[in-house]
């Protein structure tokens, strides 16, 4: 029996963490704006001569701000501050909607597209919130809390199924197993995505600041105080995509198991199954590309941003448009 | 050599390239095909490859789909099926992009395992000349001898566990140096299991593939509708699709017996909205045995736990609906009577199905039409379910009389071949349609007799799988899971440690060499070096050498954070 009072709760909690999702955000915005440093006191010169002072900016390596009025003092990033504690609260807010959510069903919230989206936007944010305790990881705020807002709006309002019992098939162990890992790793390589985009952008620019030092120094003066340097942001996504990896063949083998035991056949090409494979098809590309001396990291990086793309053609196009044994959403 | 030949004769053009002879080009060929390059692009393309299957339907899964879409795309549907869309997964040009990444797979794991076996068994390079051109370096000078702090970095590397402060050294806790000492300097090499476990990867994958093979050779699969009550034994001719592999021996198939005494089937009934009547529980109670002659032991057959046998699974894969149906001739005589099974079309399970009465005379009676467990008139699509389960069952029919089976030929036993039959009007002329409930006889115009509805019976659908590659893909895979962390968590790294000695003290330099990216590098130069410092003050005298050492570690930690080859000497 469902208990629908506490999943109402659930979705409470839900609307709360969106709320303070969105605060977050904006705290995240402001900080990484404010990185900027304040002009030097020839600031009014800049402009007059912006020549001059535009050659001077772009000479700079990486990760080296432009030196401001006090350039030992390390600014106090308050805004970065609230904004952590924001996602920190936002995070336990998730893990109490996906209790709520569990309890008032009586099985793990894994049974449909809402659930699988509360679940991975909560990886997501716990994922986030563990590694800040290790790494400074305040210039990634933005770019994880913007896409879990993002897809928790999507789950409550196109994705949202009434809180109900499972089908007889996904009535098994290996639905935990399963799935976790799959929405485990699919936080995972959503944070490796985000990381690659910012790899992109920053060697983007620092190409055409190649090109043409005067073009957007501004953008480029944020961006490169604001985030780390593209050598670092390259390991980091790698070392997140390593990580990924192994999870997602985990999920493609206990799938395998499951679908065993639960259709008779290991892999019969189902679009669900098809999807996944692609997926490792193209992440495996990547890492292969990664090792490849022939490959620059723009273009592996570019097939992982593919294998990105194939996750949310595997959770979004195939879940609700293919008829397959995994037509689970519910919708 | 062939070149070679060639080029040595005076009437050779000067601009054409001598030609490579057909083992020259095989060579190149076997190049192109096992590098890294050709490897990717193909991995590439089978992803692509493997996407038309999810979007168009595919025979081995659903045939009657492939069916509808090529009565409704007249002129794309036929070039889609010539270009192999609706078989993608045993189509020649999906079969040719993953027997080349086959190949390539194998033309990559066999020479990469000689050079590794050769590697591990090779002792690690000299120590370079100036450790401080490699990527991660540091420098300290401590009391003590050359061969006390090579004895000490020795141990070290050698895995043995040192306090450094207050805290033990563990970044890389278990890693094991192979060593190399020559003079004044020390070699040390580590991390070789991350090639082992890249072969086990790519070599599991081959097992995997292999599995897979064995399981289409030897394998079978049949499916059976069983309805309760009955039973079945494992035979060929006891089912009704039976697709067995080209190497199966199909007389030779384990001869157990299953029999379905009750289905018990539960439907959401609480919920509104799209949840409703959506399936909750299917629960078959069987009674089997393994062979005719062995004792019968009952058995509970649900949706995630198969029933197996030896190598062979029984699965619960569908269920359905059977009315018992008797049919009488005018006199009362029994023409047949026997539990139908009727196949369900929609969520709500409307189900079709045929009833063929051969032994009516003088001409043979069809009955053509659906179950309906829980029905309900709809204006435009007449007889329908509103619910999954019995809540007001009722069977809707047409007649038919005339010749069933039109020239012997094979039909499916759930609808009607029309073509030599007519269909019985009523009164006004119209087509007869018959609704009958449970318990409810019609008689059929002009003394044709009667057809009653007794009961309704379930069925359940089983499938009948034998797969025996199956065990040797779990394997493959889980050894693939393992080599993989194993390739992508180990890290293939050399550290060198070169001393010199410098009055009554020693300079100790030490550089680190890996091979990718090894953020734990310069961690572990950075402990050597704090070890060394440490150990060489505490069994020297000096003060003034453990606060040069001090600085000289904080010195080297700047070393590990800093870029490639902007290092920082002492």
């Amino acid at each position: 029996m469902t208990n629908q009072a506490l999943a109402q709760y659930a979705n409470l909690a839900v609307y709360s963490a969106m709320a303070v999702f969105t605060i977050a955000m904006i705290a995240f915005a402001l900080d990484l704006a404010g990185t900027v440093p304040r002009l030097p006191v020839a600031a009014p010169e800049t402009q007059k001569e912006p020549a001059l002072v535009g050659a001077d900016s772009s000479a700079e390596a990486p990760a080296h701000p432009v030196p401001t009025d006090d350039p030992d003092r390390p600014r106090r990033r308050k805004a970065a501050g609230i904004a952590m504690m924001l996602t920190r609260l936002g995070g336990l807010l998730l893990i109490a909607a996906a209790a709520m959510r569990g309890l008032s069903v009586h099985r793990p919230p894994l049974g449909n597209m809402f659930e699988f989206a509360l679940v991975g936007c909560m990886f997501v944010v716990v994922v986030f919130v563990a590694i800040s305790l290790r790494r400074d990881v305040r210039w990634l705020g933005l770019f994880v809390v913007g896409p879990v807002l993002l897809t928790l709006g999507l789950a409550i309002t196109v994705f949202y199924t009434d809180a109900s019992e499972l089908l007889p098939s996904l009535k098994s162990v290996w639905l935990v197993i399963h799935v976790t890992v799959a929405t485990f790793a699919v936080a995972l390589f959503t944070i490796a995505f985000s990381v690659t985009i910012l790899h992109l952008v920053k060697t983007w620019l620092e190409a055409q600041a190649a090109n043409d030092p005067l073009v957007m120094s501004r953008v480029r003066t944020i961006v490169n105080t604001a985030l780390p340097p593209a050598r670092s942001l390259d390991r980091t996504a790698y070392g997140i995509h390593a990580v990924a990896f192994p999870l997602w063949t985990f999920t493609l083998i206990a799938g395998a198991i499951w679908a065993e035991q639960a259709w008779g056949h290991y892999w019969n090409w189902d679009p669900k199954e098809v999807w996944t494979f692609v997926i490792w098809v193209v992440y495996a590309a990547y890492l292969h590309a990664r090792a490849t001396t022939g490959w620059s990291p723009r273009a592996a990086n570019c097939l992982a941003l593919a294998g990105y793309g194939a996750i949310l053609v595997n959770y979004m196009v195939v879940n609700v448009f293919f008829v397959g044994q995994h037509s689970y959403s519910g919708m | 050599m062939t070149q070679s030949r060639m080029d040595t004769r005076p009437d050779e053009s000067d601009v054409t390239l001598p030609p490579l002879g057909p083992v020259g080009v095989l060579r190149w060929a076997w190049r192109q095909l096992t590098s890294m390059r050709t490897a990717l692009f193909l991995l590439l393309l089978l992803a692509i490859g493997a996407v038309p299957g999810s979007i168009w339907p595919q025979r081995n899964i659903d045939a009657g789909r492939v069916a509808d879409y090529l009565t409704s795309h007249s002129v794309t549907g036929p070039w889609l099926d010539r270009l192999g869309f609706f078989d993608v997964y045993s189509s020649p040009w999906f079969a040719a992009i993953y027997l080349l990444l086959f190949v390539s797979l194998v033309g990559c794991v066999v020479p990469r395992s000689k050079i590794h076996w050769r590697a591990m068994r090779a002792q690690p390079p000299a120590a370079p000349l100036r450790l401080e051109r490699l990527p991660e370096h540091g420098q300290i000078e401590v009391d003590g001898t050359p061969e006390e702090v090579l004895q000490i970095a020795r141990e070290v590397l050698a895995g043995r566990q040192f306090p450094v402060g207050r805290s033990v050294v563990r970044r890389s806790p278990g890693r094991r140096y192979r060593l190399r000492s020559e003079g004044l300097s020390l070699s040390a090499e580590s991390g070789y299991l991350r090639e082992t476990g890249n072969l086990v990867f790519h070599t599991a994958l081959i097992v995997v593939i292999v599995a897979i093979a064995v399981g289409h050779l030897f394998g079978w699969r049949g499916d059976r509708i069983l309805v309760t009550g009955k039973s079945f034994s494992n035979t060929i001719s006891a089912y009704d699709t039976f697709d067995p592999g080209p190497w199966v021996n199909t007389e030779a198939l384990s001869p157990f017996i299953v029999a379905v005494d009750k289905l018990d089937v539960t439907f959401e009934e609480h919920s509104v909205g799209a949840q409703r009547g959506a399936p909750r529980d299917f629960t078959a109670y069987t009674r089997t045995q393994t062979s005719p002659g062995a004792p019968a032991i009952h058995q509970i057959l649900k949706v995630n736990g198969p029933l197996t046998f030896g190598g062979t699974s029984v699965f619960l894969l569908g269920n359905g609906y059977a009315p018992v149906i008797t049919v009488r001739d005018a006199a009362g005589q029994v023409l047949m009577h026997e539990a139908t099974p009727f196949l369900p079309q929609d969520a709500n399970y409307k189900s079709v199905g045929a009833v063929k009465v051969s032994a009516a005379s003088p001409k043979q009676l069809g009955f053509f039409g659906f179950f309906l467990p829980s029905e309900y008139l709809d204006k435009a699509a007449g007889p329908s379910s509103f619910f999954p389960d019995l809540k007001n069952p009722a069977l809707a029919l047409g007649v038919y009389e005339g010749e069933l089976y039109p020239q012997g030929r094979p039909q499916s036993v759930y609808t009607l071949s029309t073509e030599k039959m007519t269909q019985l009007k009523n009164a006004r002329g119209e087509p007869l349609r018959l609704l009958l409930k449970p318990g409810q006889t019609i008689a059929l115009p002009g003394g044709r007799g009667s057809i009653t509805f007794d009961a309704v019976q379930r069925w359940a659908g089983l499938s009948i799988r034998y797969d025996p590659g199956k065990l040797l893909a779990l394997i493959g895979a889980v050894a693939a899971l393992a080599g993989l962390i194993a390739s992508l968590m180990i890290r293939r790294r050399r550290v060198f440690v070169r001393v010199q000695p410098m009055g009554r003290r020693t300079v100790v330099s030490i550089g680190g060499l890996a091979k990718g990216e090894d953020p734990g590098l310069a961690a572990t130069i950075e402990d050597l070096l704090s070890v060394i410092a440490q150990r060489s003050s505490t069994s020297g005298s000096s003060t003034t050498g453990s606060s040069t050492t001090g600085s000289s570690t904080s010195g080297s930690s700047t070393t590990g954070s800093s870029t490639k080859g902007s290092g920082t000497t002492v």
